[in-house]
């Protein structure tokens, strides 16, 4: 029976296909409520759309549900990037109400394509996070990290800046996961650009001269390569998070440390999917992301820093896991234009 | 029943595949890659100047080819030993090794990434073989993925030759390699030819096996399609390589259906005989020495390395990965509840491609007699195949793009998951059936019918006992992919109600000893259930029909 309503289904979309490409919104004329010039919507369900990193404590989730009446579901079709490219491609008919997961690398280019409606909750955040338009809710930042011991036993210095990267003495010890597959091997692309410009190519060429390895994920990095982590591979530098090293605690030191000069910023937004049913319930999630009570399990649930101004951090944290005082810069404008050029020159020139 | 109403209800019956195929995979897929060839409401054909101006892609096509040929070559090597071993002979274990050689096909590519890639690094247990991020460990992992294929779909083929076909000509005095060459391999042809389509497809189209142990250094169609749509969100790119990832794959296709169609014989099909053969150290053991070594170092190495990995945490050996997974939340989600969400979508998933499947076998097994439909039945066979030559990412991304409106509006339903993977099992299910149905003796058929047998009683009485022998492996293959099934899956999957393989991934996504330990060991149960799945769907097979 399910197969013949499946077939009418099919005939019925088939004549809609024959009826003419569906009238296609551009950039800024989407179908956008926007606030304050029309009731905004609310409807008995919410649909958030996240990340495929999205965790947080089932008791908060079920408050949240319990106190705004909605039934919430939850979706999570991918990694940053895809996951922004999957609401640009469905913006007509969008894949939920609101979006948590918009990294600073493509929150100008969620905006431009208009897939979120300008919605910032009123909240304290953190200096320097704030963006128009979308929420900050948490950051981190992406830098090189070093197996302390490692170095310590065969008496070679721990490197501290991009450069000494490709300096003969570090040869064939650094383990990077590929910027077309990995969403921090995408932000450490950006820092090389951010520090050095047009020279960046050279830089990754140096990098391949001094033996780089790359892998597909983070996590093939970290666990198979990495010799600081319980993989206990050969190499004793990766790419990884600032936060890492407050997971190889072993009593009162941790045997891992992140290099602070070779940092990137990464902040993660939240927003109202444009022509999202609920605006209303998407709203309120995005309030109840900024609660202190959510922003005080951030860390231990999806590793990155609560963007809520005074949040108190796991002592792990402040002990092992400062934040880099200088991330190496680069504007969002930019990255907006350049980024899909700079993958291609990457791939094709690197990768 | 009138001769009309018979062929009508044949119709139908290949009707219900097709309309589920079609709204499942090819109109979304199309929907997709027609979207790249249209700019601003004119086609275009630009994408493919674009994409083809680059090396990358040239490369990316060849390593395809190169890659996936040597590994269905290999796998067709290994594999027919291996076929030979597990269902020719008798020997104490046999059974356990025969689910144990399928555990590879069903491990999320994240974990055989640990495996192979701990295991050939340069401090590994095989590091000194300097293999790390070479085409080699690529064409491996492949082979240890599909080399399960090739024993199946041979095994359950050859365990039910005439013997005496065989005995004939060894009693006419010819060696056993003879004997095998030229006897045994011109029956089998066919049932090797149909593997070997099905690991070409499915080497073809890999993604996770050449990004995680090529260290993003190797490209394939498949990984290009990826990053051009997940990343870049150049459909026009996307859908000019997935037209050239069709093209491939339908050449493929083409190719092993016609070999095919020249081989094909009718056999007279004995109940299973490695039961009762007896072992015969002559001609048993070469094939059972190559399986052994086969099953202990292809396959055997990377899972041991993988169990004992499982078994340490922060460098001493421990029971906590097991223990703690019982109890560990994960993303708001639990290792157990993960574990019943996978079984149910299997369940779900195997009750959606097994019913579909024995209906498309059963419609591409008809031998009628005009030549012009045998060649549509061969295409219709073919079609049934394209899922497993297309991208993931199309059809997971052309979803997206198409069930998101009304009438068929499933944007976040998760009746989605188990379609998604009845799509990817039932070309598995089809595969696991026709070999047997087609060998069902025409004489037979055409003596019932001669007799009086009205059609649907032939069908009730000789083909579907046939078909019952082939529905063990076809209930354990759709089982054990819906299980395995990592690529569609994350793109439908809740992030507080995972899959178990899409659980693992997140597990390995994550720091501290605690997660990567956890990852290792869900990995080991899920491995575990495939295995224990397949041995189950081989002993559930309906008892034999007497022989005849």
């Amino acid at each position: 029976m399910k197969i013949r309503i499946a077939v009418a289904a099919l005939a019925a979309l088939g004549l809609a296909a024959c009826g003419g490409p569906a009238p296609e919104a551009g950039p800024g004329s989407g179908p956008a409520t926007t606030p304050g010039t029309q009731a905004p919507t609310e409807s008995k369900t919410l649909t958030v759309v996240t990340h495929d990193s999205f965790a947080l404590p089932e008791d908060l989730l079920k408050k949240f549900a319990d106190e705004t009446g909605y039934e919430v579901t939850y979706v999570a079709p991918g990694e940053g990037t895809s996951l922004v490219n999957q609401l640009i491609l469905t913006k007509d008919s969008p894949l939920g109400d609101v979006v948590f997961g918009i990294d600073s690398t493509l929150a100008s280019r969620a905006l431009r394509e208009g897939v979120v409606v300008p919605h910032v909750a009123d909240a304290k955040v953190i200096d320097g996070l704030a963006a128009e338009g979308l929420t900050p809710v948490d950051f981190g930042d992406v830098c090189v990290n070093a197996d302390s011991a490692w170095f310590a036993a065969n008496d070679v210095p721990v490197p501290t800046t991009l450069d000494d990267l490709t300096a003969p003495a570090y040869k064939e010890l650094f383990v990077v996961p590929s910027p077309t597959s990995s969403s921090p091997g995408q932000s450490f692309l950006l820092a090389t650009i951010g520090a050095k410009g047009d020279g960046w190519v050279d830089y990754w060429k140096a990098l391949e001269d001094n033996g780089v390895k790359l892998a597909a994920g983070w996590s093939d990095a970290y666990y198979t390569d990495f010799s600081g982590a319980d993989g206990k591979g050969p190499r004793p530098l990766v790419l990884s998070y600032a936060t890492s090293p407050a997971y190889t605690v072993d009593g009162d030191a941790s045997t891992t440390e992140a290099l602070l000069g070779t940092c990137i910023r990464q902040v993660e937004y939240a927003g109202v999917l444009a022509g999202a049913q609920n605006e209303v319930g998407a709203a309120k999630f995005i309030d109840f992301l900024l609660t202190p009570e959510v922003q005080a399990t951030i860390p231990e649930n999806m590793y990155m820093y609560p963007a809520l101004d005074g949040v108190a951090l796991p002592d792990e944290w402040a002990k092992f896991a400062p934040l880099s005082d200088e991330p190496i810069a680069i504007d969002g404008a930019q990255i907006d234009t350049g980024l899909e050029d700079w993958l291609r020159t990457w791939a094709e020139q690197i990768g | 029943m009138t001769k009309a109403a018979w062929r009508a209800a044949w119709v139908a019956a290949a009707l219900l595949p097709a309309a589920f195929l079609a709204v499942f995979f090819a109109w979304p897929a199309a929907n997709l890659v027609v979207q790249g060839f249209r700019d601003d409401g004119v086609w275009t054909p630009s994408g493919f100047a674009a994409v083809f101006s680059s090396a990358r892609t040239w490369r990316a096509v060849g390593f395809t080819l190169a890659s996936a040929g040597a590994t269905t070559l290999l796998c067709v090597l290994l594999g027919l030993p291996g076929a030979h071993a597990l269902y020719r002979c008798r020997f104490p274990g046999r059974d356990a090794l025969r689910a144990a050689v399928t555990v590879p096909f069903v491990l999320p590519t994240v974990a055989v990434g640990v495996a192979f890639g701990a295991l050939l690094r340069e401090d590994g247990w095989l590091g000194w073989l300097g293999l790390d991020g070479t085409p080699v460990a690529i064409v491996a992992a492949m082979v240890f993925f599909n080399y399960s294929v090739v024993v199946r779909t041979v095994g359950a083929m050859w365990a039910r030759l005439d013997p005496r076909l065989a005995q004939a000509g060894a009693t006419l005095g010819a060696g056993p390699l003879r004997v095998f060459l030229t006897v045994t391999l011109p029956t089998l042809a066919p049932a090797v030819l149909s593997a070997a389509a099905l690991v070409f497809l499915f080497s073809s189209s890999s993604y996770g096996i050449v990004m995680v142990l090529g260290h993003g250094r190797f490209h394939t169609v498949e990984t290009e399609i990826w990053f051009l749509t997940t990343q870049l969100l150049d459909l026009r790119g996307a859908a000019a390589l997935s037209v050239t990832q069709l093209v491939i794959v339908a050449l493929a296709l083409w190719a092993t259906g016609r070999a095919q169609a020249g081989l094909t014989r009718a056999l007279t099909l004995q109940p299973d005989v490695g039961a009762t053969r007896r072992y015969d150290a002559r001609r048993d053991l070469p094939a059972l020495a190559a399986t052994l070594a086969t099953a202990l170092l292809l396959l055997g190495l990377p899972i041991a390395n993988l169990v004992w990995r499982s078994l340490h945490r922060g460098g001493a050996l421990t029971l906590a990965n097991y223990s703690e997974l019982a109890t560990a939340t994960v993303q708001g989600a639990s290792p157990w509840r993960a574990l019943g969400t996978s079984l149910t979508t299997a369940l779900a998933a195997t009750a959606i491609a097994v019913p579909l499947g024995v209906l498309v076998a059963l419609v591409a097994s008809r031998r009628p007699r005009r030549p012009s439909a045998r060649r549509a039945l061969a295409a219709v066979e073919a079609a049934y195949l394209l899922p497993l030559g297309v991208s993931a990412v199309t059809v997971g991304f052309g979803y997206l793009i198409t069930l998101n409106r009304p009438p068929l509006d499933l944007r976040s339903s998760l009746i989605l998951i188990p379609i998604a993977q009845a799509v990817v099992a039932l070309p598995l299910v089809v595969r696991s059936l026709l070999p047997t149905l087609r060998a069902v003796d025409p004489r037979q058929l055409e003596a019932a019918a001669t007799l009086g047998s009205p059609p649907w009683s032939v069908l009730a009485r000789i083909e579907l006992p046939h078909l019952t022998r082939g529905l063990g492996l076809a209930v354990g293959f759709a089982f054990a992919t819906s299980l395995g099934e990592f690529g569609a899956t994350s793109f439908l999957a809740r992030p507080d109600n995972p899959t178990l393989p899409v659980l693992v991934v997140r597990l390995f996504g994550r720091p501290g000893a605690e997660s990567y330990g956890l990852a290792l060991a869900a990995t080991v149960v899920l491995a575990g259930l495939a295995g224990a799945a397949m041995a189950l769907a081989e002993r559930a097979r309906p008892e034999e029909v007497t022989a005849w």
